[in-house]
């Protein structure tokens, strides 16, 4: 980044965040229990999630294949990786230690594209198992004052990656954005189904600011317990101001966990202890190296779908709009049905408006495309007018059928041709006194009045008269 | 010492197949013995008459029907106390683990099921597996059946003791560092640490992972063949199990030694190791060269080592493994406060002296700025050993050492020093380093009259040619005995 982004006059915001991404397998990462949200607490729980002594872990090969398709979709390297184990002591983590990638993790190196045509790098997208949950009983729900904790290890050795983005991002705006983009990616893969609400998508924001020019990053602070996408902006602002103010009473943050809290709008510190934890990575001697071949890599490659920024390119070249102005389309999944309405002949850029402001957003498309086509080559046409053509579409989703024949149903034919001559003459005898005026007007006066011819031929055929027409035909009767 | 008098497995799972003799008969002549002996010997933590007499009721049923019941048919079997049983306590000999019943049977259990195996016991062990003499249980040491003075071994004491005293005529132990090897050669009988993934460790409580291997005790080499031919061969539930059969061992016991190539291990057969010892591995030799077998010594530098390794290795894993034992789950809890207090006092009163001693070992070998010169050079010395071996197998098909560096020793005898009694693994811990295979085979018996075993090693997966040796040498004793 060349360019530098100002937080704050004189202060610059360094932003890098941690995105765990729950897989989507049938099974959990080491065991064959379900994996499966919002069932009773320790259904779905076996010797080996439980961490039960004697139990072993097995890879579950789906899990892999997720993490490697998620890797080379955000264009990552896919190396030989090893588990280790993270130590430390929990009471939802049953066997005290998690099993994790550590120094040799399976994605490495990658980059990931935001609409906007910038990149985040993503240092590393390993795979792990998910901990249990605890829900504290008593005090105010938190682990200190509570009088009992409950544990539930559904949870337990649920497949996770985490994904580290490169200390790249610069505003609130990027992170969200970087935080939807890989969202989308991930469902557009179906590895996860990235529910923020659930859990199965979590972010924590590492966040520092530094004054614009000094090269080196200062202390950060990890936020955790971002439970929406709105909030990792709300997040990083508050966390970013925080820094900043501390700052400018001449204190330092000091490096640590922070939690943050919705309701309030703002972080709050975790317990320091945890942030001395030193966490004694082995190698998981349970298992053995994962080594992917270069045939698998390659089998990988050829399966991955077409990813949201590829779409977003695809359709801009198309129709010649900018990447940000073909967003909500891709998002909606419309872009293949512009893609091919504009193969059968349809203009690209009336096709996109079309599909943008007229199909329903939240809906697969079952339209034809070809008769949509039809729809938006008779309105190029001038066969339909603008209003016409949302009404013959308006026929086509409520009851399918051509639009040439809807339209003829509806007598929309007529109107372009002597049918609006004969009324823009009727209203030009009904009001010969504006007419008089219209004829010898001069060009500025002349738009004005034609506002006014135009609204009462509208009237006079119920908005179906097509507005360049209507002016037509007045300029042809005043030259006569 | 009580002459041996009892019948093999192989022996009684043929007349069990046969017909000629209920299995009923056979556990309750070992029930008998058992309840003469084990007060004094006290190789179980829990007996299962009950359970004993039930299945051999069942194998006794399967036989009338005309079924096979298996190659070990009413066949008594001793299992280690950190095997898990179904339903069946299973402590490790640890006040932390008292009361809890695993919902699960480890594999080999589930394999000795199906042969026609009976469960007769659990068998007492130093606690987690971590000690060579087994007083460390938290429920009082087992003595040597030769000896009451004397401990055992370990860790696997209760198991060595269990077969060495006709209580069961097999018996599964696990070995980390020579846990199966040491006690069998203290005890008189035979002892196989397999290759690392010949024998699944599924279901057996992790001591130190890398390390850890299940294998046999018996009173004859044939005996250990067939009960690691049963245990062991792929398992999907270990993903560091071999991915092919059992070794085929029975057919090849008696295919002898001519022209094998056997070198004594240099470094293990001079200083540390007492003079009696050594004078059976030498007639060892003898007997294996009078055999056909070229005799030589051999060289892997690096064992010496080994040990240091061991005790970084084995409790950087320990303590990584034993950490579940929190009190939030099962076992013992102690209450208080908090979670964190929680977990501390129950840990603390849960675990005895030498655990607690390899989990700070292995917590402050692993911990930052400590790792590299301590866990991360110990896997260098892995390494090191590792070629060492690899280089002495271009000369030698197998290598001879003894087992134990002196017989059995009475208890308490080096409870106060812990080094002292890690010495006692000496010889054994390469072995679990290099993942090889190794088995102890008594070899007569010491100045003080009690047992000595030796020891003999092969490369990975090469437990045919380890047992036609042993069989060599079992012979031998028999052939000196008559």
């Amino acid at each position: 980044m060349t360019e530098v982004i100002e937080f704050q006059p004189g202060w610059e915001l360094i932003v890098g965040l941690e995105v765990h991404c729950e897989l989507a397998t049938k099974t959990k990462m080491f065991c064959g229990c379900r994996n499966e949200f919002g069932h009773e607490p320790n259904t779905n729980v076996c010797p080996t999630c439980l961490g039960l002594p004697g139990s072993l872990p097995v890879v579950n090969g789906s899990a892999v294949e997720y993490a490697m398709r998620l890797g080379r979709a955000l264009q990552c390297t896919v190396s030989p990786s090893v588990f280790a184990r993270k130590n430390y002591f929990y009471p939802d983590m049953p066997k005290d230690y998690q099993v994790t990638q550590y120094d040799k993790p399976t994605n490495t190196a990658g980059k990931l594209e935001l609409p906007d045509g910038s990149f985040v790098g993503i240092t590393r997208a390993h795979l792990e198992e998910d901990t249990g949950k605890t829900s504290h009983q008593g005090g105010d729900g938190r682990i200190h004052g509570a009088e009992s904790s409950l544990v539930d290890y559904n949870r337990a050795g649920v497949p996770l990656v985490e994904i580290v983005s490169e200390p790249d991002i610069r505003t609130a705006d990027q992170a969200k954005a970087y935080v939807d983009e890989l969202r989308k990616i991930v469902l557009a893969l179906g590895v996860s189904d990235a529910k923020m609400e659930e859990g199965s998508m979590r972010v924590d924001a590492n966040v520092s600011v530094r004054p614009v020019g000094e090269p080196e990053f200062r202390t950060r602070c990890e936020i955790k317990n971002i439970n929406s996408i709105r909030s990792v902006g709300r997040a990083i602002e508050h966390e970013a101001k925080r820094h900043i103010a501390l700052y400018d009473v001449g204190e330092k943050p000091t490096q640590e966990t922070r939690h943050w809290d919705e309701e309030h709008g703002r972080t709050r510190a975790g317990r320091s202890k945890e942030n001395s934890d030193d966490y004694r990575y082995f190698d998981e001697p349970d298992l053995v190296p994962l080594v992917p071949t270069a045939d698998d890599i390659a089998r990988i490659d050829a399966a991955l779908p077409m990813l949201p920024a590829s779409r977003r390119r695809r359709l801009a070249e198309i129709t010649g709009a900018a990447a940000a102005d073909v967003t909500l389309v891709v998002d909606r999944g419309h872009d293949d049905f512009v893609v091919s309405v504009v193969g059968v002949g349809a203009d690209a850029k009336k096709t996109l408006t079309r599909v943008e402001n007229d199909l329903p957003p939240d809906q697969p498309i079952t339209l034809a495309p070809q008769s949509f086509a039809q729809l938006v080559i008779m309105e190029t046409a001038g066969e339909l007018t603008a209003t016409q053509a949302k009404q013959v579409l308006a026929e086509m989703l409520e009851n399918g059928g051509d639009p040439k024949a809807i339209a003829a149903a509806k007598g929309f034919e007529a109107m372009a041709s002597g049918a609006l001559e004969a009324v823009v003459d009727g209203i030009i005898a009904a009001n010969p006194a504006d007419w008089a005026e219209f004829v010898v007007a001069d060009d500025k006066a002349r738009k004005k009045l034609s506002g006014f011819f135009t609204g009462q031929v509208m009237k006079a055929t119920q908005g179906q008269a097509d507005g360049r027409a209507v002016a037509e035909v007045l300029a042809r009767r005043a030259a006569r | 010492m009580t002459a041996r008098v009892a019948p093999t497995a192989v022996s009684i799972a043929a007349e069990v197949r046969g017909g000629t003799r209920s299995a009923r008969s056979v556990v309750e002549e070992h029930l008998a013995r058992i309840a003469e002996r084990e007060p004094a010997i006290h190789a179980f933590n829990l007996v299962l008459r009950d359970e004993a007499l039930a299945a051999a009721d069942a194998v006794d049923a399967a036989v009338a029907a005309g079924d096979d019941p298996g190659p070990l048919a009413g066949v008594p079997v001793a299992l280690k106390d950190n095997l898990c049983t179904r339903g069946v306590p299973t402590t490790c000999s640890s006040r932390i683990l008292e009361g809890w019943r695993p919902p699960y049977d480890a594999t080999v259990v589930e394999r000795l099921r199906r042969s026609g195996a009976i469960t007769i016991g659990k068998t007492n062990l130093d606690e987690f597996a971590m000690g060579s003499s087994t007083e460390n249980s938290a429920f009082g040491p087992t003595r040597n059946p030769h000896d009451l003075t004397k401990v055992p071994g370990g860790s696997s004491g209760g198991s060595a003791a269990a077969v060495a005293a006709n209580f069961a005529p097999l018996a599964l132990g696990s070995d980390t560092g020579g846990s199966i090897r040491q006690p069998a050669s203290l005890c008189g009988v035979v002892g196989v640490k397999p290759t690392y993934g010949v024998v699944s460790r599924y279901g057996l409580v992790a001591f130190a992972s890398s390390l850890d291997q299940i294998g046999p005790f018996a009173t004859t080499v044939h005996d250990a063949a067939l009960l690691l031919e049963i245990i062991g061969g792929h398992d999907p539930l270990d993903s560091t199990s071999i991915p092919s059969p059992a070794p085929s061992l029975v057919d090849v016991l008696d295919r002898g030694v001519d022209g094998l190539r056997i070198g004594i291990i240099g470094e293990l057969a001079g200083e540390g190791i007492a003079p009696d010892v050594l004078a059976r591995l030498h007639e060892a030799a003898n007997v294996l060269e009078k055999a056909g077998a070229i005799i030589d010594t051999a060289t892997i530098p690096a064992a010496m080592y080994g040990l240091s390794a061991y005790y970084l290795i084995a409790p950087a894993e320990a303590s990584s493994n034993l950490a579940r034992y929190d009190g939030v789950r099962y076992g013992l809890r102690v209450d208080a406060p908090t979670t964190a207090e929680m977990n501390e006092l129950s840990r603390t009163a849960g675990f005895g002296a030498e655990v607690k001693r390899r989990i700070m070992l292995g917590t402050y070998a692993l911990s930052a700025g400590y790792y590299d010169s301590y866990y991360g050079k110990a896997q260098k010395v892995r390494t090191l050993i590792i070629n060492d071996f690899a280089k002495a197998y271009e000369q030698f098909d197998l290598l001879l050492s003894p087992t134990s560096p002196t017989t059995a020793f009475a208890l308490g005898a080096k409870t106060s020093d812990p080094l002292t009694m890690y010495l006692n693994d000496i010889c054994t811990i390469p072995s679990n380093l290099a993942g090889q295979p190794a088995m102890s085979v008594p070899f007569g018996v010491g100045d003080d009259g009690m047992p000595v075993g030796v020891q003999l090693l092969a490369p990975l997966q090469g437990e045919p040619t380890m047992f036609r040796a042993a069989a060599v040498l079992e012979a031998a004793m028999k052939e000196t005995s008559r």
